[in-house]
């Protein structure tokens, strides 16, 4: 497959950040584009930057299944990453998380079957004066309750 | 910002009540980017700066707490470029929100601190490692970039210097080791975040091999106030062994949680006080006042204590990077140090076999301890395996997944013991029922 052009327009500029010769250091700017408009990394994928950046395509495999950003598998339109670290916990992050399994109808790592929503528990997001907090797309919503969880689910599409 | 309750001098969160205080015209109205005026044109050399830094008592603001001066002071002088300095914005450290409100309400006051620093040790690239979670710190740091840029504060020949300085962001793709320093630097080769051996430290041998200088988010933007106003002014706001301010991320069961930038020194029972003390008038139990990577101690001991290098190491635990969490009455111990153990667990990179193997034993050990299928002889096997990881590995990773273990088997055993014998919590029906970890 061919990378779309807006992709490949944004590899080149995190390309023109590295020296030269270093087009690895690209690598996870170009898996984030990718995943930005694809929703997930498939293998054509992987190869396609692969084969843009001229890496071996192991070296794309290696980051790809490395970070936990990069999904190697479908995922719902909206992934509801819940964050039930220690301080999230303190502040109730199993509540939000009991309310969003009755509500869904899914556990983590499952996703409804309308493709909506994709549940997923995520370590600290670095906002826990706000805990607990909920990462959405690009979004983080902090001090979150299950009422609050539920007007936030029905602004999705 | 949250609502700042009491007048202290603020650096690094100077500013940041002003709605637009991302903004360059914000942040110079406020007196911004007069040090690197300072120290471009007017004549300070690079071991001024350095020993400018030296003489604040600044230390690393990412938990190692090593002294800032020095670190900048190995980088080699007489090497060729290229040469980097990267700031460490990975923050992934349980409990940790500071660098992501300096990045978001005071990204020049980072700018500044780094062209500074990139001047000291002679560096003409910087990336800032943003962790890839933090979008909206990313897009303010890169319009803060954008802006600096424009105002020739970045680039080539800044401010008619001939000084130069490109600085870029690289995000993250998730991965808590990413934020130790040699693993940050794989990273931003595109590789798997995994830690290397140091020596050779990153001043030898950092990105792409050249010399390289890794510094927290924190404390480079306490650069820019340390050259406006002098080292030793810096220093005299702290202690001595601990110069200046520190941004404590209070979180967990107070009733304000928040980022208060205090005294280094200031008394933990004050600090508490500011974030509007513990929530529904409980009792503190415990604290860990640096992240699961540092011990936890008893609410009475810290009580007592000071949030220094000093006097947190007098009472058994470390500041690390001032992420402090804060525990009540209602709290499980055990499952509290489940929850951690889950996580050390999850983030190993796995190439030590005794941190890999480790993490995963001292996960399962706690788990079924708090389901009530505890072993007596449990709470020994968990001190055997966490002597078996500590100082045995390639990183500092190691004897972090032990310290939560271990300094809660001191302090809480009783709690550990009834949950074997009883196979349930201890404090299950005292836990008031809303916005509560239930304790199981
Ligand atoms: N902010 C966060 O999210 C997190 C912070 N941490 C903190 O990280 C700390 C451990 O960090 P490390 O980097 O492993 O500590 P370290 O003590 O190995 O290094 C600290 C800094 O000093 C430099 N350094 C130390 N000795 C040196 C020498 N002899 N020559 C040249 N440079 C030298 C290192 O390069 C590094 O930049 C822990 O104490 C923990 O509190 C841990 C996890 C997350
Ligand atoms: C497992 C692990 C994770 C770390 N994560 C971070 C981090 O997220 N941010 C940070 O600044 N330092 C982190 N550190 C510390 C860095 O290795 C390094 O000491 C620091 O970035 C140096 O900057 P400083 O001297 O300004 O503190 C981590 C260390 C370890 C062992
Ligand atoms: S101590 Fe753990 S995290 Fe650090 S290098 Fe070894 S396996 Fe990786
Ligand atoms: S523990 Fe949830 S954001 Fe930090």
């Amino acid at each position: 497959m061919q990378l779309s052009e807006s992709v490949r327009k944004k590899i080149d500029e995190a390309r023109a950040q590295y020296p030269a010769e270093q087009n690895r250091s690209a690598l996870i700017w170009a898996l984030h584009a990718a995943q930005d408009e694809y929703g997930w990394l498939d293998e054509p994928t992987l190869e396609s930057i692969a084969e843009y950046l001229e890496l071996e395509p192991i070296k794309v495999y290696e980051a790809a299944t490395f970070y936990d950003m990069f999904n190697r598998s479908p995922v719902g339109r909206h992934q509801i990453k819940v964050c039930t670290n220690l301080s999230c916990m303190l502040c109730g992050s199993d509540g939000i998380v009991d309310h969003l399994r009755g509500k869904l109808g899914i556990d983590f790592g499952e996703t409804t079957g309308d493709g909506r929503f994709t549940l997923t528990e995520v370590e600290c997001l670095g906002a826990c004066g706000g805990a607990p907090v909920i990462w959405i797309g690009k979004e983080y919503y902090e001090d979150v309750t299950p009422e609050r969880m539920d007007e936030i689910l029905a602004g999705l599409d | 910002m949250p609502e700042y309750p009491k007048d202290y001098t603020l650096v690094t969160l100077a500013g940041t009540d002003r709605a637009d205080s991302n903004t360059l015209q914000a942040y110079l109205d406020n007196g911004g980017y007069t040090a690197v005026q300072k120290v471009l044109r007017g004549g300070m050399t690079r071991d001024d700066v350095v020993a400018e830094v030296k003489r604040s008592g600044l230390r690393g603001r990412g938990g190692a707490g090593f002294p800032t001066g020095l670190k900048w002071s190995f980088m080699p002088a007489d090497t060729p470029q290229p040469k980097y300095l990267a700031c460490n914005a990975d923050e992934a450290e349980p409990g940790t929100f500071k660098d992501r409100d300096i990045m978001r309400y005071n990204p020049h006051m980072l700018i500044e601190g780094m062209i500074i620093g990139g001047f000291a040790i002679d560096a003409t690239v910087g990336y800032v490692y943003i962790r890839g979670e933090f979008w909206e710190p990313y897009v303010r740091v890169q319009e803060a970039i954008d802006e600096a840029y424009e105002a020739g504060y970045l680039g080539k020949d800044i401010l008619g210097s001939g000084v130069d300085f490109d600085l870029y962001v690289h995000r993250g793709g998730g991965a808590y080791i990413a934020g130790e320093e040699t693993a940050m630097l794989e990273s931003i080769e595109g590789k798997k975040a995994m830690p290397r051996f140091k020596p050779p430290f990153p001043a030898n041998h950092g990105i792409y091999g050249r010399p390289t200088t890794v510094n927290n988010v924190e404390t480079l933007a306490s650069v820019p106030a340390i050259i406006n106003n002098g080292g030793d002014w810096f220093q005299s706001l702290g202690t001595p062994d601990s110069g200046g301010t520190k941004i404590f991320a209070v979180s967990g069961h107070v009733n304000r949680p928040g980022n208060y930038e205090v005294p280094m020194g200031t008394p933990f029972s004050e600090l508490l006080e500011l974030a509007g003390g513990v929530r529904n008038g409980n009792k503190l139990k415990a604290v860990i006042p640096g992240g699961p990577s540092v011990p936890m101690v008893p609410g009475e001991v810290i009580m007592d204590a000071n949030m220094d290098y000093e006097s947190l190491g007098q009472a058994g635990t470390m500041l690390g990077a001032g992420s402090v969490i804060v525990m009540d009455e209602t709290t499980c111990i055990v499952k509290a140090v489940e929850r951690v153990a889950k996580f050390f667990f999850h983030e190993s990179c796995g190439q030590c076999t005794p941190c890999r193997e480790g993490a995963g034993w001292l996960y399962r050990v706690v788990h079924r301890i708090e389901h009530g299928q505890g072993r007596p002889e449990d709470l020994e096997l968990l001190e055997d395996i966490g002597s078996r990881i500590e100082g045995r590995t390639i990183c500092a990773f190691g004897d972090a997944e032990v310290a939560p273990v271990v300094s809660s088997l001191k302090h809480f055993r009783d709690e550990y013991e009834y949950h074997i014998a009883n196979k349930r919590c201890m404090v299950g029906a005292a836990a008031p029922a809303g916005k509560v970890a239930e304790a199981g």
